[in-house]
């Protein structure tokens, strides 16, 4: 008989989608609110089972609940409920398929489990299909919208491409190692490389699939163009839960087999780091262009679009240090970023409900109508580009720390410098509400949940600036599972 | 010494207490929010005279030292402590932030967000002065840049947002280099550490390329905020454009923390980067002392020509920091930065007296002011003679130091600078002439009202510490004697 106490979580998660597809049939959707907050219970209830159900691996180490899996989950699980609180609106306006809205977005999030936990190939590949089929779905759920429409079909192709190249990758590496279960193919490739001192183009060829597979998926350059177009045309909660959750399930698929397998070896093709040189490219244009094209958006979407393409360059500055301190760092900065990103997109859903727009000439003078929520988003915005004594400043602070202990210090002055060139994007919607005369009188209160979302969102970029120790001692302990 | 009472940490957070009471009150409250403000700046003052009074002069040993742990797991601690070069600039910004906020009295315009951005700005410019940890440093090195940039871009002139936001991006750019060279020095440093002090006491066992290279890379980002010539472009902008209060706390507390932080951090830290760079530094200062003058010298507006004199002003600062094995040119430089705080701090406010009444700067619209406001009148040159250094004011008596201090350095650089002196006089006396004396135009300046009482009362302490360390220096010097001349030390390892 197998344990399964490790995949209690999950299994709960799981099990509580079906109960909400369920319960929405039953309750022949005349509450309207009811669906989502029984999502949002589930995902407190699986934090909490998280917690008591922590460690231990099941099926012979393939799948495991080690300290890193621990952490990303908890960043799956808050993205999502933070994603349910600020989709009440939206799925106010739905008037059918508003259970399996939230069901879909609770198996995406089992998925994004699944793959942390995975040390297997083939669960690693299953959860990252699990993650992402759900969201096609979302990306495209108010399908009468035409951009909505757009969104989910690009995403759709996009999606299934890289999906193909990763997995075209994952076989060549099976093909090499002979096994899938991570661990067994660092010492299988070892013993290959030490008996032949070679192991030839076909590892390179593997990684540099892998690596674009996995670049689709983080929306790092060249492999971005679906982000913005996507990113704009879903509605604006799944967009959240895109930039944050999925993009933290694809940094736990890359640090999983990166980091914690392919870091050892050596090819006559690439060197022992060479992933890491070629990776810190990748890193250094999205930083370059991300920021570059924020510069230019007026839609705030889109904007946020290009943002979060170079802050996937920002995280992989963390990635290529691929050490202790680089694990933690970008542990650390999923986290921070979870807030300060899922607040923002908060603040937009809120404001377009409110207003129809999202264009960011129309937060014109919204300090002076809505002196709160334009603080949070001034908050959110700060964090984003960097600025103490917000979360995303400490960081930013920490990935370039550990990049300079990697000796990457031409990536952290270049990362540094178009994080100058980001404040002027992020501060101009800054400007845009407190500079500018006020254009419309919108005083906008948020409903409950959305309050509540804003509440916490605001809070957490605030409070894990100051006071970032418990954090950091998680990303710590997240670190500790791989071996350096 | 032992001191139980936490009063840098009161002296830091009392102005953010302050906001915070701001920010509950009303927003149509406006003089609630006024006295309010008001109050929480003159604790903090009072505070700051606390300081100044149970400091002990006769170490250099940092004093009512704070120490607990803050983020283990980056080595950043929560450290303050303040020696003889922070002490007068916690006062100089006690005092200069409470005339800030009276001056400020007539912003009519969302207040409550005004006196808010304010106060944080304050706490911000204080936690500079007190922090001990880099971390800790940069943090509110970085806090003071987003209320200043609120306040730049609200309340400022009419090409105010561009001013903002070329001062925050300027300055974030200068800070990215201290960043690098901050980690830098924390991964050189074994056991990792993150402590301004052991880093210093370490600082001669770096190795020559990374002492160079980090002094090169701190030398920019407090260079940008000094402003050494060639990176002041921001000031100009920022400085006219800036409500009344804060082009006061540009010219009177930012600026200096450039020139701090050179003194507390890269010049004793990095023994061999001063020496590889300390004549091209003393050049840098000539330059900004002849060209800031020459430049004030062709101003038509009498608020840039204030602006302008500040980066000529800095640049003697530049000159004291090039000669470093001098503690009479370090005393000099301390003594300017105080001095140029309260000079530079006055002339900006009664610009804005002036401004708030005629509803123009421009030099040429003026002329024989001294007829019908002779108190203003009065006063403004009373800071525009201790600005071109007459005896007696504070500005000759640093002036002096610096030139005595640097001239066995450097006799030709000093021999240069001195010209400087005379470019002042001259651009400090056609600005007299040409507002002041002269034609009166009785049809266009007949409305002219007097400064009043509140504006006076803001005026007179700056009046009054202008004359007295003018007069009489030696508290000033004793002040600072003992840090200054440990820091020598530090430098000569």
């Amino acid at each position: 008989m197998v344990n399964l106490t490790p995949l209690i979580p999950e299994l709960f998660l799981f099990c509580w989608a079906l109960v909400i597809l369920l319960v929405d049939l039953f309750s022949k959707r005349r509450t309207t609110e009811l669906p989502g907050w029984l999502t949002m219970l589930g995902l407190a209830v699986t934090g909490v089972l998280l917690f008591i159900f922590r460690g231990g691996n099941v099926w012979h180490g393939m799948y495991v609940s080690d300290g890193f899996a621990f952490f990303f989950k908890i960043v799956f699980i808050g993205a999502a409920f933070i994603t349910v609180g600020s989709s009440f609106g939206l799925a106010g306006r739905m008037s059918h398929h508003r259970g399996e809205y939230f069901s879909l977005l609770l198996f995406s999030t089992v998925g994004m489990m699944f793959l942390a936990s995975a040390k297997e190939l083939i669960t690693l590949y299953i959860g990252l299909e699990l993650t992402t089929i759900p969201l096609f779905i979302l990306a495209a759920y108010t399908k009468s919208n035409r951009f909505s429409a757009e969104a989910g079909l690009k995403y759709l192709i996009i999606g299934a491409t890289s999906s193909a190249i990763l997995l075209y990758g994952l076989s060549i590496i099976y093909g090499l190692a002979g096994t899938t279960h991570l661990p067994q193919i660092t010492i299988n490739l070892s013993i290959y490389w030490l008996t032949y001192g070679e192991i030839g183009p076909a590892l390179s060829t593997a990684m540099i699939m892998i690596v674009a597979g996995l670049a689709f998926k983080l929306a790092l350059v060249p492999f971005h163009m679906w982000a913005p177009d996507v990113y704009q045309g879903a509605p604006t909660p799944v967009t959240a839960f895109l930039s944050v959750a999925s993009k933290a399930a694809g940094l736990a698929a890359f640090a999983r087999i990166f980091v914690g397998m392919l870091i050892a070896f050596s090819t006559d093709v690439m060197a022992p780091r060479d992933w890491g040189n070629f990776v810190a490219v990748m890193a250094a244009v999205s930083m370059i262009l991300g920021n570059i094209m924020a510069i230019r958006q007026t839609n705030i979407k889109r904007m946020l679009a290009y943002s979060s393409i170079a802050q996937a360059g920002y995280i992989m500055v963390g990635m290529v240090a691929a050490s202790h301190l680089g694990i933690s760092s970008i542990s650390f900065y999923i986290f921070a970023y979870l807030f300060a990103n899922l607040g923002a997109f908060a603040v937009v859903a809120i404001f377009a409900e409110r207003t129809g727009s999202e264009e960011i000439s129309d937060y014109s003078g919204l300090a002076q109508s809505s002196p709160v929520l334009s603080l949070l988003l001034a908050a959110f915005m700060l964090s984003l580009a960097g600025i103490p004594p917000m979360a995303g400043f400490l960081a930013k602070y920490y990935v370039f720390a550990a990049a300079i202990e990697a000796g990457y210090t031409w990536l952290v002055i270049l990362g540094l410098l178009t994080a100058v060139i980001s404040l002027y994007y992020y501060a101009n919607v800054v400007r845009v509400m407190y500079l500018k005369p006020q254009a419309n009188k919108y005083h906008i209160i948020p409903s409950f949940p959305a309050g509540m979302v804003l509440a916490i969102t605001g809070i957490g970029v605030l409070i894990f600036g100051l006071v970032p120790q418990p954090i950091l001692d998680m990303a710590l302990d997240a670190a500790s599972s791989f071996v350096f | 010494m032992s001191y139980d009472f936490p009063i840098l940490s009161y002296i830091v957070f009392m102005p953010l207490l302050g906001m915070l009471v701001v920010l509950l009150l009303h927003r149509e409250s406006h003089n609630t929010i006024r006295w309010v403000s008001t109050f929480f700046a003159f604790v903090t003052m009072i505070l700051t005279l606390i300081l100044l009074k149970d400091y002990d002069w006769t170490t250099a040993q940092f004093q009512f030292v704070e120490m607990y742990n803050w983020i283990p797991a980056i080595g950043s601690s929560y450290f303050m402590g303040v020696d003889g070069i922070s002490v007068p600039m916690l006062v100089l910004t006690g005092l200069l932030s409470l005339i800030s906020i009276v001056i400020s009295f007539n912003i009519t315009k969302r207040v409550k967000e005004y006196f808010a951005f304010f106060l944080l700005l304050e706490c911000g410019m204080m936690g500079v002065f007190a922090a001990l940890d880099f971390f800790l440093f940069y943090v509110f090195w970085e806090v003071m840049l987003v209320p200043m940039y609120f306040l730049i871009g609200i309340w400022g002139g009419p090409r105010r947002e561009y001013a903002a936001i070329k001062f925050f991006l300027y300055t974030l750019f200068g800070s990215i280099f201290m960043l690098v060279a901050i980690l830098v020095l924390y991964f050189t440093t074994e056991p990792h550490t993150l402590n301004m002090l052991e880093m210093t006491k370490l600082g001669p066992t770096f190795s020559h390329g990374i002492q160079v290279f980090t002094f090169a890379f701190f030398f920019i980002a407090f260079a940008i905020k000094v402003p050494v010539w060639p990176f002041h472009t921001w000031l100009p902008d920022a400085h006219v454009e800036a409500p009344t209060a804060i082009s006061i706390i540009l010219a009177g507390v930012l600026l200096k923390m450039g020139t701090y932080g050179m003194l507390r951090i890269s010049w004793p830290m990095l023994p061999e980067g001063i020496a590889y760079f300390s004549v091209p530094i003393v050049i840098l200062g000539v330059i900004a002392i002849i060209y800031g003058a020459l430049v004030s010298m062709a101003q038509k507006d009498l608020k840039k020509l204030v602006a302008y004199s500040s980066v000529s002003h800095m640049g003697y600062c530049m000159m004291a920091l090039g000669a470093y094995t001098s503690v009479t040119a370090l005393a000099g430089c301390m003594f300017q930065m105080v001095s140029h705080g309260l000079i530079t701090g006055a002339m900006f406010l009664l610009v804005g007296v002036l401004y708030d009444r005629a509803h123009t700067r421009e030099i040429a619209a003026f002329g024989g002011l001294a007829n019908k406001l002779p108190v203003f009148t009065a006063l403004m040159t009373l800071f525009a003679m201790a600005s071109l250094g007459l005896p007696g004011m504070s500005g000759f008596i640093s002036e002096f130091m610096i030139f005595v201090g640097s001239f066995p350095s450097y006799p030709i650089y000093v021999g240069i600078a001195v010209l400087g002196v005379v470019l002042t006089a001259a651009y400090i006396l056609r600005m007299i002439q040409h507002v002041f004396l002269g034609e009166f135009d009785i049809s266009k300046w007949d409305h002219l009202t007097e400064i009043n009482v509140r504006e006076i009362l803001c005026v007179a302490p700056l009046a009054v510490l202008t004359i007295f360390i003018g007069v009489y220096p030696k508290p000033l010097t004793d002040l600072m004697r003992a840090t200054l001349e440990n820091l020598v030390m530090l430098m000569a390892r």
